[in-house]
């Protein structure tokens, strides 16, 4: 139970808080402090706005620990509206079929089961098709 | 001994400047509770209920609904002074679900944040703390959920409707309101008709203990004092809401209290979604704002066991027109529907211990 590293990552993971490149303007995520467009610093938050479309997907049928509650799931390469990709699970699918360029947007789930009754719960970011 | 009652009314005027609900998109027919508990007879107290996913519990619903909730206030997140979530299915025990909303949203850290819990009405409570911060100019906007992940015990009545979703109310000045909140009335006694231990799992309630003396006599006393209180009478409002157990409750009181079915079907959710606990009548006053026009007044009434029921009157203002079509409508999630049978609740619902 990482507890620290956990709460080092909750902005990004709770509400998809990147960076903003000053210099050329770049979205940049996850953060890395530095723009890979132009290769200045940018260390500006900027709240992605948590739209996108499916870039790539897998679906994952035998899931590590932690994640078997909610298994068979679908892990995708979202590309978001501002640019950068961002690996996350698809949820709220249902027997929808996923698709190369499914608009998705992004939700803030469970991130694990809780089969841990004593542990943390984690919480994060998951993409589910656009609702309307 | 005859007492004036004061209804609670802000010096600053206050009122509802964002809204947001949430329902899950899992849907439990009675008919297959009573299928596997009661081989199909007897009456059933709601076509479905809502249940959650795997991966979502009261944090995550609330986070969603106060999200929509900011699209529609069109105010960033800091400028909120308190991130209230009531509730009786916090994701801990200890440890705020309030804290984890409000990183969410991006209101930390310059906020209060605190839990509620009262049974069914921790939502109205929290809304009812957020306009007096507001109303004492201690803050210009509060955030105010009510969210529930209900569970009842399996065979139990409650299973019926124990359902899950609720709403979130941006509580600030009422020139910014898309309703303004008029007064609130509050009504509590000891009244011990619904329950949980700690360390239980399940609520123990009183059976037909739970009408007359506890949900009836609450609700009806809230309602009809703020009626008298406001000089108001059931024709001067275009809608009403009340806490929402059941599909009968609601009806049988509002006609005891004189409104019509007309002015309660458009919050009166609980067919189609079950009992959202915290977030029954709530959630069907959002429903409400989704259609309402300016003008027109709404009577809420909720009620949480142990027992209280707050009443508020709102007014709707011009700014709805512009505002609720900027989120998701409440109809909308009610009517994104997955259904699912008993085995797959079991599973979903963690109702299966192996230990
Ligand atoms: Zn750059």
């Amino acid at each position: 139970m990482d507890i620290p590293r956990h709460w080092r990552l909750r902005k990004q993971r709770y509400g998809l808080v990147g960076e903003v490149c000053e210099s050329c303007n770049a979205k940049v995520f996850p953060p890395r402090d530095i723009c890979p467009e132009c290769g200045k610093e940018a260390k500006t938050l900027y709240t992605f706005s948590g739209h996108g479309e499916v870039y790539s997907y897998t679906t994952v049928f035998d899931a590590p620990a932690g994640f078997d509650e909610t298994a068979p799931y679908t892990v995708a390469m979202i590309k978001l509206d501002e640019g950068p990709l961002v690996t996350a699970q698809l949820t709220d699918l249902e027997n929808r079929k996923v698709e190369i360029g499914m608009p998705v947007e992004m939700v803030t789930r469970k991130l694990r089961n809780a089969t841990d009754e004593r542990g943390l719960l984690v919480y994060g970011y998951k993409f589910r098709p656009v609702m309307n | 001994m005859t007492e004036k009652i004061e209804l609670l009314k802000p010096q600053r005027p206050v009122g509802i400047v964002g809204y947001g609900a949430y329902v899950p998109r899992y849907r439990l027919p009675a008919k297959e509770i009573s299928r596997i508990w009661t081989e199909g007879q007897g009456g059933l107290p709601v076509t479905e209920k809502s249940v959650p996913g795997p991966d979502e519990d009261v944090a995550t619903m609330s986070i969603e609904a106060a999200r929509n909730a900011l699209k529609r206030a069109g105010i960033h997140a800091h400028q909120l002074r308190a991130v209230w979530v009531g509730s009786e299915s916090h994701p801990y025990a200890v440890k705020p679900t309030s804290t984890i909303v409000a990183e969410a949203i991006g209101a930390v850290p310059n906020t209060q944040a605190a839990d509620w819990e009262f049974a069914c009405k921790a939502g109205t409570e929290a809304m009812v703390a957020a306009m007096g911060m507001v109303g004492s100019k201690m803050a210009d906007y509060t955030l105010a959920i009510g969210m529930d992940t209900a569970q009842g015990r399996p065979g139990d009545p409650l299973e019926y409707t124990a359902a899950a979703g609720g709403a979130a109310f941006i509580i600030g000045p009422a020139e910014n309101s898309v309703a303004e909140i008029e007064a609130s009335y509050s009504f509590v006694t000891d009244t011990p008709d619904f329950f949980r231990r700690a360390y239980q799992k399940y609520p123990e309630h009183g059976h037909r203990f739970t009408g007359e003396p506890a949900y009836f006599k609450h609700i009806t006393a809230a309602g009809e004092t703020m009626l008298k209180a406001t000089g108001t009478t059931p024709e001067d409002y275009a809608y009403a809401v009340f806490h929402q157990p059941n599909a009968k409750f609601p009806q049988n009181v509002a006609s005891a209290l004189g409104f019509t079915r007309e002015q309660i079907k458009t919050g009166l959710l609980v067919p189609m979604i079950g009992n959202t606990y915290s977030g029954a009548a709530i959630i069907g006053l959002t429903a409400i704002l989704d259609v309402a026009k300016p003008g027109d007044k709404i009577l809420m009434v909720s009620y949480g066991s142990g027992a209280g029921s707050d009443a508020m009157v709102l007014k709707v203002t011009e700014l709805i027109d512009e505002r609720r079509d900027k989120a998701i409508t409440t109809i909308a999630y009610v009517e994104r529907r997955t259904e699912i049978d008993y085995a797959e609740y079991v599973r979903m619902r963690g109702k299966l211990t192996m230990k």
